[in-house]
């Protein structure tokens, strides 16, 4: 009797633990497999090597996406962290209406890119949206079409998604703000020290753990970053605003190449495992200390 | 077959009668062959059309199972993945390409070689679709129609308004043509900025300029010296001459809202494929009367060949071989052909159809697909997925940014090499 209760939970985390072994470990290995073999519209047991990791670092697009998810990801991190970061102390100040605030700020997350994205798209198209609006408001000669331009595409990737993701780290920022100790408050206002300063130099550093979370979080999505692509420039004008996901994505369907895309995949892989693994690391640590 | 033999074996245990006559009258009834079909004809002219096709195949005595999936490539990605699944439909639509080789050598389709000797598709059909469909001597797909994707569409308000008389009818009279308009202050080129739209563009230049000896050069043999050679970049030269003649708003556009422009006479020209014949007569006009089509600028240009197919994957069920040899033998009818053809603005794949109940660009392309030294394949019908794709990456970075023309061809020549 004793025994079979022992064994109750592990029989409970069985569904689990076989989901991650099967469908994520298992699709990784065989995806890795596959980076190393001639498949094109249909996976293949013919082995060549590395060749596939040589095209692809040959690729002037694979290249070019990498540059853009690097920039993209510094930029919309940052911008995510100070502005959710902002509107979270913006909201800790009791303001009226917090609730009817709060679902503001976090509901564009709860939306689609697909369908979030196409507004964007129609918002920044020149000529209509934000430029058509400010031209006949009365500067004729007002110009906003970062979306048509080569060098500034990427940005405006950038903006859109920043106004989807910056909810979600306030929701995160304000639960942690709400967890420091009142008494911290009474003593940095006895002892006089203004306001922003005790969230600069006091409170931030308290937010640690919540910031490690939320940077988690930010660096995933940014890996994994398409859809918003997808639904507003497709990676233009040119290839201007590709990312490696779309790269894998398009050799995978549209090019029936997936031999590339698999080495594709497994090299995002990389970057998403050099994240975890410090966090990982560091989380073991902190729970035998 | 396995549903008639428990139907019969019912009327065997239970002696109904008149119901019951025989496991031939209870098989015939069963059997009405029913064909699951997936496609992605989802617009408005495209849908049209299909159901032309399912009229057709329900008057022939089946039953059509429609699985419509929007976009192509998604379209695609389910039924290769319901082929591997073991759980295919009965037909599924492809490209005029090189899409389903690799299904063909994997032995995931039933050929439709009674059909294709019983019409004589060796002389019947453009060698390019021949190409394509026939592998080691067998036929594996059944081609519907075939669109022609370097149509030059003008507004003849914009012409006149330009001072333009006559259409352009050689290289040099369509760029003077595009000065013309732009003197007059008419957006040039109307143009949708995506890859595949600039790979049209650059296909025009390719098949009009370089003339069809080059195009087979480079896109179906991959010729490094014809890459390497200065007709070849004259051809690149001109494809990034025409991007002085778009308006700064094209990237990313749609191609129909180019079209749009055209239709309006905000713009003089589109190269676009005859599926935009569609937006031209959804807004009440009327080739010839409002806009004009160019087939090509030369004598005797070459008509670039793609279109739709559909492919039969293997089964093992008997029912649905009979739906599949019965859904072939519909879909290759002159009169389904034609019918179908008019709806979505291509042109029949057949030779021997009736051209008279054409509109006046479709008659052209018929006329023009009369010769058969002037059949050209598009780019997909020469190039895997794979190696087109890779062309259009340089084609579009080429087309948007300051690469030089050098860096362009040397970019296709590496591009093509594999």
């Amino acid at each position: 009797m004793r025994s079979r209760r022992a064994l109750m939970p592990y029989a409970a985390l069985l569904p689990m633990a076989l989901t991650v072994v099967v469908a994520y470990l298992g699709t990784v290995l065989w995806t890795v497999r596959t980076s190393f073999t001639a498949s094109r519209t249909f996976a293949s047991d013919k082995f060549i090597g590395v060749s596939q990791y040589t095209r692809l670092f040959d690729n002037e697009r694979w290249l070019h996406s990498l540059h853009n998810v690097v920039l993209y990801g510094v930029l919309f991190i940052l911008a995510c962290l100070v502005i959710g970061f902002l509107l979270a102390v913006f909201i800790d100040q009791n303001v009226t209406g917090e609730g009817v605030l709060r679902t503001v700020f976090l509901y564009p997350y709860a939306m689609s890119f697909v369908a979030t994205g196409l507004v964007w798209q129609w918002l920044l198209t020149p000529g209509s949206g934000i430029d058509g609006a400010i031209a006949r408001l009365g500067f004729p000669d007002f110009r906003f079409d970062w979306i048509v331009d080569q060098d500034m595409a990427i940005y405006t990737i950038v903006i859109a998604t920043v106004w989807q993701s910056a909810g979600l780290v306030m929701a995160l920022m304000l639960a942690g703000l709400r967890g420091i100790d009142g008494e911290i408050w009474k003593a940095a206002r006895l002892d006089g020290i203004p306001a922003w300063r005790v969230y600069l130099s006091i409170v931030l550093p308290m937010l640690g753990p919540t910031i490690a979370t939320v940077f988690l979080l930010l660096a995933v999505s940014v890996v994994k970053l398409y859809d918003a692509v997808v639904a507003m420039t497709q990676g233009g004008p040119g290839t201007a605003s590709e990312v490696p996901a779309k790269f894998i994505m398009d050799h995978l369907f549209l090019r029936s190449n997936i031999g590339l895309a698999s080495a594709g995949a497994v090299m995002l892989l990389v970057p998403v495992i050099a994240l975890l693994a410090p966090y990982a690391y560091a989380r073991s640590r902190g729970s035998r200390a | 077959m396995y549903k008639a033999q428990i139907l019969a074996l019912a009327c065997a245990a239970f002696l109904a009668g008149a119901a019951c006559t025989g496991p031939a009258a209870a098989a015939a009834a069963q059997a009405a062959p029913r064909a699951e079909v997936i496609h992605w004809w989802t617009s408005g002219g495209e849908s049209a059309a299909i159901k032309e096709l399912a009229q057709a195949y329900r008057a022939a005595g089946g039953v059509w199972v429609d699985s419509a999936i929007a976009g192509g490539d998604q379209s695609r990605a389910v039924t290769i993945n319901r082929i591997v699944g073991g759980n295919p439909p009965t037909a599924a639509q492809f490209n005029t390409s090189r899409q389903f080789f690799d299904v063909i050598e994997q032995g995931m389709l039933n050929n439709v070689d009674e059909i294709a000797r019983a019409q004589n598709w060796d002389k019947l059909l453009p060698e390019p679709v021949v190409n394509v469909i026939k592998v080691d001597g067998h036929y594996y797909a059944v081609p519907l129609n075939i669109h022609m994707q370097a149509w030059i569409w003008y507004s003849k308000a914009a012409f006149q308004k330009a001072g333009i008389a006559k259409e352009p009818a050689t290289v040099g009279e369509f760029f003077a043509a595009l000065d013309k308009l732009k003197a007059a202050g008419i957006v040039p080129l109307a143009h949708g900025g995506q890859a595949w739209q600039e790979t049209i563009l650059f296909t025009a230049m390719l098949s009009n300029l370089g003339g069809k000896d080059l195009y087979l050069k480079v896109l179906r043999d991959r010729d490094q010296r014809a890459i390497a050679s200065p007709a070849f970049r004259n051809v690149l030269l001109a494809y990034k001459r025409l991007q002085t003649y778009v308006d700064p708003r094209s990237p990313g556009r749609n191609w129909n809202d180019a079209t749009a422009m055209v239709i309006s006479g905000r713009a003089g020209m589109q190269v676009m494929g005859d599926w935009a014949k569609g937006e031209f007569m959804a807004a009440k006009q009327v080739a010839g009367q409002q806009f004009g089509c160019i087939a090509g600028l030369a004598p005797n240009s070459p008509y670039l060949i793609q279109g739709d197919v559909f492919v039969f994957p293997k089964t093992a069920n008997a029912g649905a071989v009979q739906a599949q040899k019965l859904l072939a033998s519909v879909v290759s009818a002159p009169a389904t052909q034609l019918a179908f053809s008019r709806l979505k603005g291509s042109i029949p794949v057949r030779s021997d159809v009736d051209a008279s109940r054409a509109d006046l660009c479709a008659q052209k392309g018929i006329a023009i697909m009369k010769d058969r030294t002037r059949h050209l394949g598009v780019s997909e019908v020469y190039l895997t997925p794979d190696q087109n794709g890779a062309m259009q990456d340089v084609l579009t970075a080429y087309w948007n940014t300051g690469m030089t023309v050098d860096k362009a061809q040397k970019s296709i020549a590496a591009a093509l090499q594999d």
